[in-house]
C-alpha cells in the first residue's frame, strides 16, 4: 500500500521583517531610495522547516510535538496547501480536511443552521454531504433550541459547540488538526476527541494532530513526530516521542539551581542579551519549585533594556500540565505603571500572597515583557513548578482535585 | 481514493486553475449567498436600499443637468440617460472596491483554510451584480414611464455593456486585492482612483460632446466608457463611436489579463502576508 502522506526534503523559508507585521508601499519606496545611497541591506531569512521527510500510512494517527516555533503549524499549513513550501515536495493521497481553527468563517448575522452550511462548505464539505449530516451535527452540538437564531445571540461557548460539531463530522481520508481543542469546555472537548477517535479507528482515517495538550496527543495518536527548530528529531511510537520531548524540555528551560532559571538562551527570545534574562521563583521567600497551596508565591524576573519602553507591561500566564491556562496576570490589570531601568540590569517582582491554587500537578509559566508596539517578548514555558496535594483545611481529608482547581480560604456555611 | 492525489511543490508555473475553481463552485455559491443575505439582513430598508441610491443620484443629476445646466443627450431623455450610466458605473465601482477589499476582509479564513483564492474577489463581484440587477429593474420601469423606444436586439447591447464592466471590474478588483495584501496602505488610493474614473466616464455627459478628439480617445481608455456606449447604443439615434469601443475593449482585455495574472502569481503567498 502506498503512504497517504509522503513528504520529501520539505523546507520553508521565511523572511524576517523587523518590527512590522505588514509592508507599506511608502516604506518600500523610501527604503529602495535609501538603499541606493547606503547600499542595500537584505532582509533576514530563516528556515521554519528544514529537510523534513515523513511517510504516513493510511490509518496512522501522528502527533506532531515540539516547542513553540518548532515548525509544527508551518508543516500542517504546507500539507493543507495554505502556504507553499520553499523546497522539496509532498504527495498527499486522499481528500484532506484541515481544522486549523474551529469556527472559521462564522458570520454573526447568520443563524446557527446557516453557519453550519457556510462553515461546512469552507471546510470542504459538499452541500449534499451537509444535508445528510445536518441532523447529526445539530444533535451533537446540543444547541437545537437556538439553531435558527442569529449567531450573534449565542454565547461563545455555544458558538464553539457548533464549530466543533461541524469539525467532528468532516469525513475526509486525511484530517489535519491544529490546537483546536485548546478552547471550549472540557466536557465537550472530551466528546469531540472521543468522536474523532471513533471515526478514525472505525474508518481507518489518517490524522495529523498538533497540540500542546500532551494528554490528548497521547490518547489519540499512535506515533509521534518530534520537531525541533524546524528539523525532525524523532519519528517513533508516541510514548517514546513524548518522553524525549519532556526530557528535551528540561534541558531547554536551563535551570541553574532550584528555582533559578537563565532565560538568556530561551527559544522564544527576540533579541539575545536584552529583554527578559533570568527568573527566580520563591515560595515563602525561599527559592523553590514545590508549592504547598496557600503559601506566598513570588517571581522575580531580571531584565535588560537598551531603549525605554512606553507604558511597559510585565506579566505571567500559569498553565497546567495539559497546557490549559489557569491564571494570567500583568501590571496593566492592576492599573499600575512600571518604571523600568534602561541600560542597566533591572528586576521586576510579581508577588501573589497566599496563592490559592490547589489542583496538584505540574505547572508551566509563560513570562512576558513589552509595550506591544515596539517590543514584545513572550517566553513560553519559562519555568515550571509543582503543586503538592495538601490538606488545606486541616480536615484530615484532601480536596478532590476534579472539583477544586483553587480553594477558598475564608468561607462560611451555616 | 486514487482520484485525490495532491502534489505539493514550490510554486513555479502559471495556470488559471479553472478545474479547481469548478471543484469549489459550491463555496463560490456560499460566499455570494452569505454576503447578499447579510447585506439585506443588516439594513433596515433591505432591497429598497439598492434601489434608492441610484434613484437619488438620478434625481439630483436630472435637476442639475437637465433643468439648470442643459446637457444635450439627443433623443434620449436625460433621466434615462443618466440612470443607465449610473447603474453601470455602480456595478463597476462596487466590483472594484469590494473585490479590492475582499482579500483583507477574508484574511482570517485565508490563513486557516485552503481554497482557490479567486473565489473571494469573484464572489464580491457576483454580489455587486446582484445589486445591479435590482437597479436594472428600476431602469426598465423608468424606460416604461418615459416611453423609451427599444428593440429586441437591444438585449445583446445591454449584455455586451455589462460584460465589459464585469471583465474590467474583475481585472481591476483582483489586481487591487493582490496589491492590498502585499502593501497595506494601497487601499487608501482606491476611493481617489474611483473618483477620477467616475468623472472620466460618460455617466452624466455623453462622450460625443467632448470637443477635443485626443481627449475623447484618452477618456476612452476607461473601459466604463465603452460599456456605457454599447449599453446606450440602441436607446438613441446617435451613431456608435467604434473607435471609443475598440480602445475600451483593448484596455478591458489588458486590465483583465494583468489583474488575473498578478493575482494568480502572488496568491500562493497570501497566507504568509495577510
Amino acid at each position: 500500500m502506498k503512504p497517504a502522506i509522503e513528504i520529501r526534503n520539505l523546507g520553508k523559508e521565511y523572511t524576517l521583517k523587523s518590527g512590522q507585521s505588514y509592508v507599506a508601499l511608502r516604506d518600500v519606496i523610501t527604503n529602495s531610495f535609501r538603499n541606493i545611497f547606503t547600499g542595500s541591506k537584505s532582509d533576514q531569512k530563516f528556515f521554519a522547516l528544514k529537510d523534513i521527510n515523513l511517510d504516513v500510512m493510511p490509518g496512522e494517527r501522528i502527533g506532531i510535538v515540539g516547542h513553540n516555533g518548532a515548525g509544527k503549524s508551518t508543516l500542517l499549513k504546507i500539507i493543507s496547501r495554505i502556504t507553499p513550501p520553499t523546497t522539496g515536495e509532498a504527495i498527499i493521497r486522499g481528500r484532506v480536511g484541515s481544522l486549523l481553527e474551529v469556527g472559521t468563517g462564522f458570520h454573526p448575522e447568520l443563524t446557527g443552521r446557516e453557519n453550519i452550511y457556510l462553515n461546512g462548505s469552507i471546510l470542504g464539505l459538499k452541500k449534499t454531504e451537509i444535508n445528510k449530516q445536518l441532523e447529526a451535527i445539530i444533535d451533537f452540538s446540543g444547541v437545537e433550541k437556538f439553531i435558527d437564531t442569529p449567531l450573534k445571540h449565542y454565547s461563545s461557548g455555544m458558538q464553539l459547540r457548533i464549530a466543533f460539531s461541524v469539525a467532528a463530522h468532516l469525513e475526509p481520508e486525511i484530517l489535519l488538526i491544529d490546537e483546536v481543542l485548546a478552547v471550549g469546555d472540557m466536557e465537550f472537548q472530551k466528546k469531540c476527541l472521543g468522536k474523532m477517535e471513533e471515526v478514525s479507528k472505525s474508518h481507518g482515517r489518517t490524522i495529523l494532530f498538533v497540540s500542546h495538550n500532551l494528554a490528548a496527543v497521547k490518547q489519540l495518536c499512535t506515533k509521534g513526530f518530534l520537531l525541533e527548530n524546524g528539523e525532525n528529531k524523532l519519528y517513533s511510537d508516541i510514548n517514546s516521542v513524548l518522553q524525549t520531548y519532556s526530557s528535551s524540555y528540561l534541558q531547554k528551560v536551563n535551570r541553574t539551581a532550584i528555582g533559578s532559571y537563565d532565560l538568556g538562551q530561551h527559544p522564544n527570545k527576540i533579541k539575545l542579551g536584552s529583554g527578559l534574562l533570568s527568573a527566580k521563583m520563591y515560595i515563602n521567600n525561599i527559592l523553590s519549585e514545590e508549592f504547598i497551596p496557600g503559601n506566598d508565591f513570588k517571581i522575580t524576573a531580571g531584565y535588560y533594556l537598551a531603549a525605554p519602553l512606553v507604558d511597559p507591561e510585565v506579566g505571567i500566564v500559569i498553565k497546567d500540565e495539559n497546557y490549559n491556562p489557569v491564571i494570567g496576570l500583568n501590571n496593566k490589570h492592576l492599573g499600575k505603571k512600571l518604571q523600568l531601568k534602561v541600560n542597566e540590569p533591572g528586576e521586576v517582582t510579581i508577588l501573589i500572597p497566599a496563592f490559592n491554587i490547589y489542583m496538584p500537578g505540574k505547572y508551566f509559566v509563560d513570562l512576558y515583557l513589552g509595550d506591544q508596539v515596539h517590543y514584545f517578548e513572550c517566553l513560553y514555558d519559562a519555568f515550571t513548578f509543582t503543586v503538592l496535594p495538601h490538606d488545606v483545611f486541616n480536615s484530615g481529608e484532601e480536596l478532590r482535585p476534579e472539583w477544586n482547581k483553587i480553594f477558598i480560604s475564608n468561607m462560611d456555611i451555616s | 481514493m486514487e482520484k485525490f492525489i495532491t502534489h505539493i511543490q514550490p510554486p513555479n508555473r502559471f495556470s488559471l486553475g479553472l478545474k479547481e475553481l469548478w471543484q469549489y463552485r459550491e463555496l463560490f455559491y456560499f460566499f455570494t449567498w452569505r454576503d447578499i443575505k447579510v447585506k439585506y439582513k443588516q439594513t433596515y430598508l433591505g432591497i429598497l436600499w439598492a434601489l434608492l441610491q441610484p434613484l437619488g443620484m438620478m434625481v439630483l443629476f436630472t435637476l442639475l443637468f437637465s433643468k439648470t445646466w442643459k446637457i444635450d443627450t439627443g433623443t434620449i431623455a436625460y433621466p434615462i440617460f443618466v440612470l443607465s450610466g449610473l447603474i453601470l458605473w455602480n456595478l463597476f465601482s462596487s466590483s472594484v472596491s469590494h473585490a479590492g477589499e475582499s482579500m483583507i476582509q477574508h484574511a482570517n479564513i485565508i490563513k486557516k483554510i485552503y481554497f482557490p483564492r479567486l473565489i473571494v474577489p469573484g464572489s464580491a463581484i457576483l454580489v455587486a451584480l446582484f445589486d445591479f440587477m435590482m437597479g436594472l429593474i428600476i431602469f426598465f420601469v423608468f424606460c416604461f414611464i418615459y416611453k423609451q423606444p427599444m428593440h429586441w436586439y437591444s438585449v445583446f447591447y445591454f449584455a455586451a455593456g455589462i460584460l465589459i464592466i464585469l471583465l474590467a471590474g474583475f481585472g481591476a478588483g483582483t489586481f487591487l486585492a493582490a496589491l492590498n495584501v502585499k502593501y497595506r496602505d494601497f487601499r487608501y488610493t482606491i476611493p481617489f482612483l474611483l473618483q477620477v474614473l467616475f468623472f472620466s466616464s460618460q455617466v452624466i455627459y455623453p462622450l460625443y460632446s467632448v470637443q477635443q478628439t485626443w481627449l475623447k480617445y484618452l477618456l476612452a481608455i476607461n473601459p466604463v466608457n465603452a460599456a456605457i456606449e454599447l449599453f446606450r447604443a440602441t436607446l438613441s439615434n446617435q451613431a456608435i463611436d467604434t473607435t471609443t469601443i475598440s480602445i475600451g475593449l483593448t484596455s478591458t482585455v489588458i486590465i483583465f489579463a494583468v489583474g488575473l495574472y498578478y493575482f494568480r502569481k502572488t496568491e500562493a503567498y497570501f497566507a504568509d502576508l495577510a
